[in-house]
């Protein structure tokens, strides 16, 4: 398919990556658009959680919020939120992660808490929600991100959610000591992503180093294009897997999901008379 | 036991809510109590420390009108649509005045909140692990298992002065039903040592709980009748979520000046939340 778009690129590769049957915490935005994508083509077994404790949510519409009262109908149960956090989460019961971010480094630490120094930001971003756990928790992570010159950074201004090598944001009042193991070998322990998706392809860690580096290209994409979106010198693989285009069955379904989105969201506004 | 005042919100918040408390007005993306949030603006109540998982519209327009000087949260955006423009201008600007930040993951809210309730001194989580968030909050420590050793993140225990919740049904007794998406709302009430509630409707009997959450009239400090409580958020089996709204916050919410103006307009130019409502269909008319 030549005539999809980017956005529809990574949210089908995305969807790809997830088997069927396994237990997914969703985050919000282009990973929902995805985990719902996998749902209603090659996945519909898929257990998807979001974080206001709504379990096996089958979701006719892409929800705005996290909380959305389609969310809540559509579940197999809904818990309260320590029962979520400490009895799924944290006691190893799911299996996949699937997290976006403000900023993204090298080895898969993100940001989504300020830009600039913490005390004086220059942007204040919304903070962690579930993200430090999720990845620390889930069996696996994967991130989507669409790369603009802010997102791809070589340093992170704060290090929300830990991923594969320790150190890796600009030094604080704590762990300033940290600074030179920036380039540490890879954290055996650590949860970073095992992929990372973005608008001109996917990006995988190396297995000796945990750095992100280019392993698939989608359609009209270039090693180029991806080399000057990132903020890093980008490793490429040896060999770049080759990525097949959204399939017609791919794109018909993710395009009737967000009509249907977009006619419901179009519904006249309902203030309590 | 002290039974439940049953009263308007307006003497409400006058009785139980003071300047300078520690207050929850919890509820995760359902059940947000507005009502109660616009009367604490209408009070013009100062320097409280705001507590809540998610702040969400809510306390955007509480600190921007200045209510609060101290946020205890994890997750500070509008879902689904970006950023919290008041929220933002205070710690970036400091208008209209600085707010001091106790910034946790969701992981962390929910085990201070479980202590607050449990009267424990700090709850525990395999939590803020190899990030940034532990070295800018002092209240983010470690403890040794004394039995294994392993070394366990700490967070001290939540225990708002109040806490005000939004639910869909109260008896006349006080005893208060909760059905649909929950959060972490039975844990900020009973960490409370004052929990207001308001509710869409006041009934004469509660229908069987089937694992919706009760909490029971001895715990309640007041009950407020106050249906739409939870607009522009919602209330399952009520209302909807407003998301058109939620979308529309982030320009009015984008300019300090709009922000005033429609503040004035549809919360400090009304008397209750009746008005509120009603001055909204006007504008949408």
């Amino acid at each position: 398919m030549s005539d999809c778009t980017r956005d529809e690129w990574m949210t089908v590769v995305a969807a790809r990556m997830l088997r069927d049957r396994c237990v997914c915490f969703v985050g919000i935005g282009l990973p929902s658009a995805a985990c719902n994508l996998a749902r209603l083509t090659h996945a519909p077994d898929i257990v998807l959680i979001y974080e206001s404790g709504t379990i096996g949510a089958r979701p006719q519409v892409l929800p705005l919020s996290i909380g959305d009262g389609e969310l809540a109908e559509t579940a197999s149960c809904v818990v309260p939120l320590p029962e979520l956090f400490n009895y799924y989460l944290q006691a190893g019961r799911v299996d996949v992660g699937f997290l976006g971010a403000a900023q993204i480094d090298r080895h898969g630490n993100l940001n989504s808490t300020v830009i600039g120094p913490y005390g004086a930001p220059s942007t204040r971003l919304p903070g962690a929600g579930g993200a430090p756990e999720i990845a620390l928790h889930a069996r696996e992570t994967f991130v989507m991100l669409k790369a603009t010159p802010r997102s791809f950074v070589e340093r992170l201004d704060f290090r929300t959610t830990a991923g594969h090598c320790r150190a890796a944001s600009v030094p604080s009042r704590n762990n300033a000591g940290r600074e030179g193991v920036a380039r540490a070998p890879r954290d055996e322990s650590s949860h970073g992503p095992s992929a990372v998706i973005t608008d001109f392809g996917v990006l995988t860690p190396r297995a000796d180093s945990g750095e992100l580096s280019l392993s698939g290209l989608f359609g009209d994409a270039s090693v180029a294009e991806a080399r000057a979106a990132v903020g890093w010198p980008l490793g490429v693989a040896d060999q770049l897997e080759p990525i097949a285009p959204p399939s017609a069955f791919e794109l018909e379904t993710l395009r009737g999901l967000q009509a249907r989105t977009r006619a419901a969201y179009a519904l006249p506004v309902s203030i309590p008379a | 036991m002290t039974t439940p005042r049953h009263c308007s919100l307006t003497e409400a918040i006058a009785e139980f809510v003071e300047d300078g408390m520690c207050v929850a007005l919890e509820g995760f993306t359902h059940l947000i109590p507005f009502a109660a949030g616009h009367e604490i603006i209408r009070q013009r109540r100062r320097d409280l420390h705001l507590v809540r998982m998610t702040p969400d519209l809510v306390y955007d327009q509480m600190i921007g009108m200045g209510c609060a000087r101290k946020l205890s949260f994890s997750w500070g955006g509008n879902p689904g649509v970006g950023s919290l423009h008041r929220l933002r201008d205070a710690v970036e600007r400091g208008w209209p005045q600085p707010l001091q930040l106790d910034e946790h993951s969701h992981a962390g809210m929910a085990a201070a909140f479980c202590a607050g309730a449990a009267r424990l001194p700090f709850g525990l989580l395999r939590g803020y692990q190899d990030n940034d968030l532990a070295a800018h909050n002092p209240r983010i420590r470690h403890v040794h298992c004394p039995f294994s050793g392993e070394r366990i993140a700490a967070v001290p225990a939540l225990n708002p002065d109040v806490t005000i919740l939004h639910a869909q049904q109260a008896d006349r007794q006080g005893n208060v039903a909760i059905h649909g998406i929950v959060g972490a709302a039975r844990e900020a009430a009973l960490a409370a040592r004052t929990l207001l509630v308001t509710v869409e409707e006041i009934v004469d009997a509660l229908p069987p709980a089937m694992n919706g959450i009760v909490l029971p009239w001895w715990v309640v400090a007041a009950v407020v009748a106050c249906p739409g409580g939870a607009y522009p958020s919602y209330a399952q089996g009520h209302y909807a979520r407003d998301n058109a709204f939620y979308q529309h916050w982030d320009e009015i919410a984008r300019d300090r000046q709009r922000f005033l103006a429609w503040i004035d307009r549809h919360v400090l130019g009304t008397t209750d939340h009746r008005g509120f409502l009603d001055s909204l269909h006007r504008e949408a008319a």
